[in-house]
């Protein structure tokens, strides 16, 4: 297999996530939590790049746990990396996919935000990795 | 005139045997390929090992015609794996990325949204009405490798029928007129 020498390689990636703003915040209809937030995602995946390497397609996670599920994971944004020089990047944005919980939990709620990537060669294995960044809290009323 | 009569047996049973031979590969070479589906199956735990890309809902990262392999264990499904996976009533298989799990706790039973990266919406529009989910059950495997172009092949093969007549036939005449 080709991508046997994409062992060799031993990446260094940085990631950064700020939430600036938190848009929106309320309880739908059907008793779900959504909240609409502006982040500030910055990483440098240069080291994921290899000769074998087709794109890395990257996202950014909020997870967090709830008294139903052991573990909530919901994408918020995403991209595809299509070369090494864009491998190094920051990004003001709402989130691309909405943030809803499977219930009512999200008042108070400590999560994390993890970003994600997923490596496509060429030919041979795909492989994936992640940065968790803890420590972040939703505000303790709708608005 | 003995003698031309035993040359002619020997040709006649050397022909018979050449024909067994060559009936006797070709079984060879079904019961190899065979052995090589059920042992990837196995060895993959997926019930279809391999898979070849039909769609373009993956683009870039994955092609018409690139071929997928899959693997399916026991671990949790998480956000970012692409899955291969089964709507009821449906009888193509889709191959698109996890963009969300919810996992309960205990029966550790998990709730899965998929997209396609090269779709504008989630998935819930490829399920069945009504249905917001897919589970577990609803998965095949996971994507862990892939190799390009290479199931091109078969996409032509099934949208032009009679290449793959003309394919067997040049292999059969190839088969039966080999000489070892």
């Amino acid at each position: 297999m080709t991508s046997i020498s994409d062992n060799l390689n031993s990446p260094s990636p940085t990631a950064n996530v700020h939430v600036l703003n938190i848009n929106w915040f309320q309880k739908q209809r059907n008793g779900n939590d959504e909240v609409s937030l502006t982040l500030n995602i910055s990483a440098d995946l240069q080291s994921m790049f290899t000769w074998n390497t087709k794109q890395v397609f990257v996202f950014l996670a909020a997870e967090y746990e709830t008294p139903e599920n052991a573990l909530n994971q919901v994408s918020l944004w995403d991209g595809i990396i299509p070369s090494k020089e864009h491998a190094s990047f920051w990004i003001q944005t709402t989130n691309k996919y909405r943030f809803i919980d499977q219930g009512s939990n999200l008042v108070g709620k400590d999560f994390n935000l993890t970003l994600h990537w997923h490596v496509m060669p060429k030919t041979g294995k795909m492989f994936a990795d992640k940065i968790v960044i803890p420590g972040y809290r939703l505000p303790n009323d709708y608005r | 005139m003995g003698l031309i009569a035993d040359g002619f047996d020997s040709i006649r049973s050397i022909k018979f045997r050449d024909l067994l031979t060559q009936i006797i590969t070709l079984g060879m070479i079904f019961s190899s390929a065979l052995i090589i589906w059920k042992g990837l199956m196995l060895f993959s735990g997926s019930e279809s090992p391999v898979v070849v890309v039909l769609s373009e809902s993956m683009e870039p990262g994955f092609q018409r015609g690139d071929i997928l392999f899959l693997h399916m264990n026991k671990d949790p499904i998480r956000a970012g794996e692409i899955v291969v996976y089964n709507v009821d009533g449906r009888e193509i298989p889709i191959v698109h990325r996890v963009i969300e799990v919810r996992e309960q706790h205990g029966t550790k039973e998990v709730d899965i949204l998929t997209k396609g990266d090269n779709n504008e919406m989630d998935d819930r529009m490829l399920y069945v009405p009504g249905q917001f989910w897919l589970q577990r059950q609803h998965i095949m495997g996971k994507a862990i490798g892939f190799l390009p172009y290479v199931g091109y092949v078969t996409i032509v093969m099934t949208e032009r029928p009679i290449f793959k007549y003309i394919l067997i036939g040049v292999l059969a005449l190839l088969v039966l007129t080999s000489k070892e």
